[in-house]
């Protein structure tokens, strides 16, 4: 709890530069004809508000993967969830351009939860996982996935929102077009009531039997939230990659995996991180913008090594 | 009491276990022994629903293992397995705080807290209890899993291999804290295990396994018999009687 003492106020800290930074001037606005008013309402907080959710969504989603799949280098861009929720929203806007964002976003939930059960079915199949095969499979799977969808939208055309999806970007991001992700929140509201099963998944599969969880019915509940929240982000800004696996991990080396405990911390760092990117991102070359997914693929890269070559990661 | 009826597992056409039959009365410490591949872990894992079986049935206290919810069963019975390679990162107290999930799923009353005291301060790791479970040592890690269990409090305790990773003192402590939950509290203790002389000393009743199939059941006395220990493990070996004791000489 003293961690988030000191969390909360850095990511208020944040919001405010957030809101701040930017290529349109608020100074000239705030008391003159409104405009930077305007500005603040429809384009900065909703970029800001949609930077939180995100962040805190995809980290809680990361932990879940974790201790869903055992391991601790999983997370929905290693898992195939990621590109399996893209596919979706490529079929639904071939087959039904029509739908609104929210129907596209179901189909992606969907097909994200079965892209995502598919790689657990598949890790159950490999009896002696080494530490290392399983985000690689991980990837591999993502990678036919992502082929798929390729060709596919390298047929139709439509090569450039596959980009948008599998990159996130929030400098899109106005009033009225990032609301559902006010979802992946809700979603993470019911991950900390259910902290503790997931915890206990993290022990095992034998160890949560014993304690008498339903396995099968909590694996299933923590699928569709980690479906659901990547199909969001997906849908709305695009992937983050790499979140999902620093934060949970960085976390677990500071203070453990007592999820009840730490998810709110993870949830805030989460926030925090995609807000301390996004805000570089529109700093270094401005007035032009670097996207928050190149700046996280970056930073994230270089942890994810750090993480593989140290093993201070205690995967299982 | 645990009754145990036919109960059958195969991979493929290799029946791992073979048509067991048997009752485990309430009360007192139950060592299953038999060589490699006997079947007695997985035994153990059918009896404690950890693993579905392809026949039979096991009743725990007139309940089916099979039908019976997971959080009813999990307040009767409980198991320790071997291998305890968990994913999250925990500290020992955590570990142990979790032995209460069947009662308090994750919020811990006043009643939880006074479990988790106890069987942390009965395994001795009281100094160790904030430590993390990848900061102690194979033994260490050992008795939090052991008291994990003790905290689960059920009437039946099952432990597979307990004394894998440990060395000499601490094998003993363990056999006597199983001593003392059977002699103490009542409690129905199980335990697989492959040191014979372990088992002589301190069981109840040995049950031996051979090939998937009960071999012998009875007292250390009835079961520490040249004859027997030939027939269960092949191996030639001499019996002494050191007191009430009786001890396996299989080293030459």
């Amino acid at each position: 709890m003293k961690s988030l003492l000191i969390a909360v106020p850095v990511i208020l800290l944040l919001a405010v530069v957030s809101v701040l930074t930017g290529v349109g001037s608020l100074a000239s606005g705030l008391d003159g004809d409104g405009r930077g008013w305007l500005l603040i309402v429809e384009s900065r907080v909703p970029r800001t508000l949609a930077l939180m959710l995100a962040g805190t969504g995809l980290a809680v989603a990361g932990t879940i993967m974790q201790m869903l799949a055992r391991n601790r280098f999983v997370e929905p861009s290693t898992a195939g969830t990621a590109e399996s929720a893209a596919l979706g929203m490529l079929v639904t806007m071939i087959f039904a351009p029509t739908l609104p964002v929210a129907g596209k976003m179901a189909v992606a939930a969907l097909t994200a939860l079965a892209g995502t059960a598919l790689f657990l079915k598949i890790l159950r199949q490999i009896p002696l996982r080494s530490v290392l095969m399983v985000p690689l499979v991980g990837i591999m799977l993502g990678g036919v996935i992502s082929a798929v969808t390729t060709f596919i939208a390298y047929r139709y055309d439509m090569m450039q929102s596959m980009g948008a999806w599998m990159s996130g970007d929030f400098s899109g991001v106005l009033r009225g077009r990032y609301e559902l992700l006010w979802i992946a929140f809700a979603l993470t509201l019911i991950a900390y009531v259910t902290a503790a099963r997931f915890t206990v998944i993290g022990m095992g599969e034998d160890i949560a039997r014993n304690v008498g969880l339903d396995y099968n019915k909590v694996v299933t509940l923590g699928l569709c939230i980690v479906s659901m929240v990547t199909a969001t982000v997906v849908a709305t800004v695009g992937m983050v990659p790499f979140l999902g696996l620093i934060v949970p991990n960085v976390i677990s080396l500071v203070v453990g995996d007592n999820l009840r405990r730490t998810l709110p911390l993870i949830a805030a760092t989460g926030a925090g991180l995609v807000l301390a990117c996004d805000i570089v991102g529109r700093m270094i070359i401005a007035p032009y913008e670097i996207p928050v997914g190149t700046v996280m693929g970056v930073i994230g890269s270089v942890v994810f090594l750090y993480l593989l070559l140290s093993r201070r990661a205690h995967a299982g | 009491m645990i009754e145990i009826r036919d109960v059958t597992k195969s991979y493929g056409s290799n029946a791992v276990v073979d048509r067991v039959s048997m009752t485990l009365p309430t009360g007192g410490l139950t060592s299953i022994i038999g060589p490699n591949g006997a079947g007695k872990s997985t035994l153990l894992s059918i009896v404690s629903r950890l693993m579905p079986m392809d026949g039979g049935q096991v009743l725990v206290d007139g309940l089916d293992v099979s039908h019976t919810a997971g959080e009813v069963l999990a307040r009767r019975l409980s198991i320790m397995r071997q291998d305890n390679h968990i994913t999250a990162r925990l500290s020992v107290r955590d570990l142990v705080a979790f032995g209460r999930y069947p009662y308090s799923k994750g919020r811990l009353t006043a009643g939880d807290v006074e479990h988790i005291e106890r069987s942390i301060a009965y395994v001795g790791l009281k100094v160790f209890e904030h430590r993390f479970l990848d900061e102690l040592s194979g033994g260490q890690r050992q008795r939090a899993f052991i008291a994990m269990v003790l905290c689960q409090d059920t009437d039946y305790m099952l432990f597979d291999e307990p004394l894998n990773n440990l060395d000499m003192k601490h094998a003993v402590e363990t056999m006597k804290l199983l001593r003392r939950l059977a002699d103490d509290f009542a409690k129905t203790v199980v335990v697989v295990l492959h040191d014979i002389n372990f088992a002589s000393a301190y069981s109840d009743r040995i049950v031996a396994m051979r090939d998937g199939r009960l071999a012998f059941e009875g007292t250390p006395k009835d079961m520490i018999e040249p004859s027997r220990l030939q027939a269960i493990f092949d191996v030639d070996c001499r019996v002494h009687a050191v007191g009430d004791t009786r001890l396996v000489n299989y080293f030459e």
